[in-house]
């Protein structure tokens, strides 16, 4: 592989905020990025992950904070001196250059003789399988192929950073997986440090080596796809990792991490991630995995069954209780509509969030 | 055992009403008649007649008209005064249209600005002509000015000449040409420009490989419509210029023609010729768009 990758050590965000009039789109994000690592920036739309990305990319100029490349700020080149290769969410491919074109531009914009251009095009089209495609044009080929082409335009200037922003949400589902396998692929075989940006928990788990969890322009939480779907550090976080029942209560009691709740008259127990004092509201996060069908008592609730919907392997139900709260459950086999059942979590499986404080918006 | 009968047989296709739906005729087809009637009466009968006309001279055989036209310099040389107008005045429109499309197209307030260049166009061309000819008139502001500033001795001939009607015809055909070009820029996905620009492409390389090649068509289809605007130059071409000189444009050729000799027939031949330049430019220009790339100005399918 002679697709040879910039030399460097880190890229450092340094308290880097955004804002747009009065709207603090970014606020005081911190995050170092070492060499080869693939990084998922992961929140709900409008949570800032993008404008980071462009802020990065120098699309977007910061309002405050700086960011760095080793020992050199970069926040104040323009993007064309900063040299990082993106991939944008509509691939953004020239549409008057054919797929060697496109792949060849930046190397021609940098003045590159026209025997490394072919080259490097050469390898990067064999990096991303587009071989006997190279005098099409972007519109003659499907979504994957564009996708190729974008990653492959990306990665052949050999930048130091690799940004892509949410570059497979224009596929359908059969083709998103493959192209899923294809940029871990990719990135396996080059190590191109990368920043990629998502709102699917999915294709942050398995992409990332580090998840950053961002809400409202605020880095909620850093960690490893697995620290992150564990244990997720506040209530949002764990929403965002498939923990959809959330059940409002009161606090009785809190001891060496465990703590109890109150939920409409039951008791409910599971593991505390935040602190919580005697009395507080607290949310119990469970889920649809871990909530299956049981006997009242042993941390259990009773509610009324919704819906019922075969998913292969198992059922999945949804279900509410007589204090209005929503559920979605596992079960093994299906459940008339309508029948009361008591729903059971293993208190291992319960993680126990303080009343998150509320948003700025 | 009805059930296992054979089923009716059909005995004939679809209704000649299906037939023509599914070739694009319906009852909505009628409500382009009138239309067609209107064009047929206004245009197509028109054109047909002076057409033939111009084949029906007052003196000689039916090629007189255009034999006198093309030997007779005072004539011929009409085709040549309005290129030389309407050529220059549609490359300067188009070219200082494109940096202003480029910086309104980033604008928030840009329907006031849009609104406020397009108002030459509500004007008329006979209202800018007679405020041209009293602005850059001899005793007109932008003469004194100069004149009072001591940056000219005396005023200088900005009227009744090939400058007058050059200014005017670039008054109004700007907007224009405005016009079209901004809805050609903004048609381009900025996201193309970013692209170019983290691959390292600087502002003017940008636009030399990914703005100028993808406008190209649209600037031809821009030179084309402005150009015949600007071809068909009369009344400024009378107020503001030279009218049996250097600005002796092929329009009052046409006019001399018919309201002066009252020669219907040749009239007829010199809107004739007039349209012949006219379509072959246009069909140049246009045939040139086959050496640029045509297809949809965004990389995605969508």
């Amino acid at each position: 592989m002679t697709i040879a990758l910039s030399q460097f050590n880190e890229v450092r965000l340094d308290r880097v905020s955004r804002e747009f009039g009065a709207l603090n789109a970014l606020r005081d994000v911190s995050l170092t990025i070492q060499r080869r690592e693939f990084i998922a920036l992961l929140g709900p739309s409008g949570c800032g992950k993008s404008t980071t990305l462009n802020c990065i990319a120098g699309l977007l100029p910061v309002t405050g904070g700086a960011i760095w490349l080793d020992k050199s700020r970069i926040d104040t080149l323009r993007p064309e001196e900063r040299g990082f290769g993106m991939v944008f969410q509509n691939y953004a491919l020239f549409p008057h250059l054919n797929v060697r074109q496109n792949i060849g531009f930046g190397l021609k914009m940098r003045g590159t003789p026209r025997a490394e251009i072919d080259r490097k095009v050469n390898e990067a089209l064999s990096l991303v399988r587009l071989q006997g495609q190279e005098n099409k044009l972007p519109g003659q080929l499907s979504g994957g192929q564009q996708q190729r082409v974008a990653i492959a335009r990306a990665i052949v200037i050999e930048p130091p950073l690799v940004l892509m922003d949410e570059p497979l949400s224009n596929l359908d589902a059969k083709l998103r997986l493959e192209m899923r396998a294809e940029i871990r692929r990719i990135h396996n075989e080059l190590g191109a440090t990368t920043i990629y940006v998502t709102h699917d928990q999915d294709e942050a788990l398995s992409l990332a080596d580090r998840i950053v969890v961002l809400r409202d322009g605020v880095v909620r939480q850093v960690g490893t796809p697995k620290e992150l779907y564990d244990s997720p550090a506040h209530l949002d976080v764990a929403d965002f990792m498939g923990f959809r029942n959330k059940l409002k209560g009161t606090v009785l009691a809190v001891e060496n991490g465990r703590t109890v709740l109150d939920v409409e008259g039951s008791r409910i127990s599971g593991i505390a991630r935040e602190n919580l004092s005697v009395g507080s509201t607290a949310f119990a996060a469970i889920r649809p995995d871990d909530l299956i069908l049981g006997e009242a008592g042993g941390n259990a609730l009773k509610v009324k069954v919704d819906t019922i919907e075969y998913r292969g392997r198992e059922f999945v139900g949804t279900a509410h209780s007589d204090g209005g709260l929503d559920f979605v459950f596992r079960a093994h086999q299906p459940v008339d509509l309508g029948t009361t059942v008591h729903l059971q979590a293993d208190d291992q499986r319960v993680l126990v969030f303080a009343e998150p404080i509320k948003g700025r918006r | 055992m009805e059930a296992l009968a054979p089923t009716t047989r059909v005995e004939h296709g679809p209704s000649l009403r299906q037939r023509l739906a599914a070739k694009g005729f319906d009852a909505v087809t009628l409500l382009a008649v009138p239309a067609a009637i209107f064009s047929l009466l206004l245009f197509v009968y028109p054109f047909a007649f002076g057409f033939v006309l111009s084949f029906e001279p007052k003196n000689g055989g039916w090629l007189a008209n255009y034999q006198r036209f093309f030997s007779d310099s005072y004539l011929y040389d009409t085709i040549a005064n309005t290129l030389w107008l309407s050529v220059p005045v549609t490359l300067l429109n188009l070219l200082l249209a494109v940096p202003v499309s480029f910086r309104v197209r980033l604008m928030r307030r840009q329907r006031l600005l849009t609104t406020i260049l397009v108002l030459p166009i509500t004007l008329g061309t006979v209202l800018v002509a007679e405020g041209l000819l009293n602005y850059l008139g001899p005793q007109g502001w932008f003469n004194r000015t100069l004149v009072t500033f001591g940056i000219l001795d005396q005023p200088m001939r900005l009227v009744h000449n090939y400058w007058g009607v050059f200014a005017s015809l670039v008054i109004t055909g700007f907007p224009f040409t405005f016009l079209l070009t901004l809805s050609y820029v903004t048609g381009i996905d900025p996201a193309l420009e970013q692209a170019a620009a983290t691959l390292g492409a600087s502002a003017w390389q940008r636009f030399l490989h990914v703005y100028l090649p993808l406008l190209m068509p649209g600037f031809a289809i821009t030179f084309c419509l402005s150009f015949v605007q600007a071809f068909s130059v009369f009344p400024s071409a009378v107020l503001l210029g030279e009218p049996a000189g250097s600005t002796r444009v092929i329009s009052i050729a046409a006019y001399q023609a018919a309201f002066e000799e009252y020669d219907y027939s040749m009239a007829s031949a010199v809107a004739m010729i007039m349209g012949f330049v006219q379509l072959a430019i246009v069909v140049l220009v246009l045939a040139s768009r086959g050496l640029f790339y045509r297809g949809p100005a965004s990389g995605a399918k969508g």
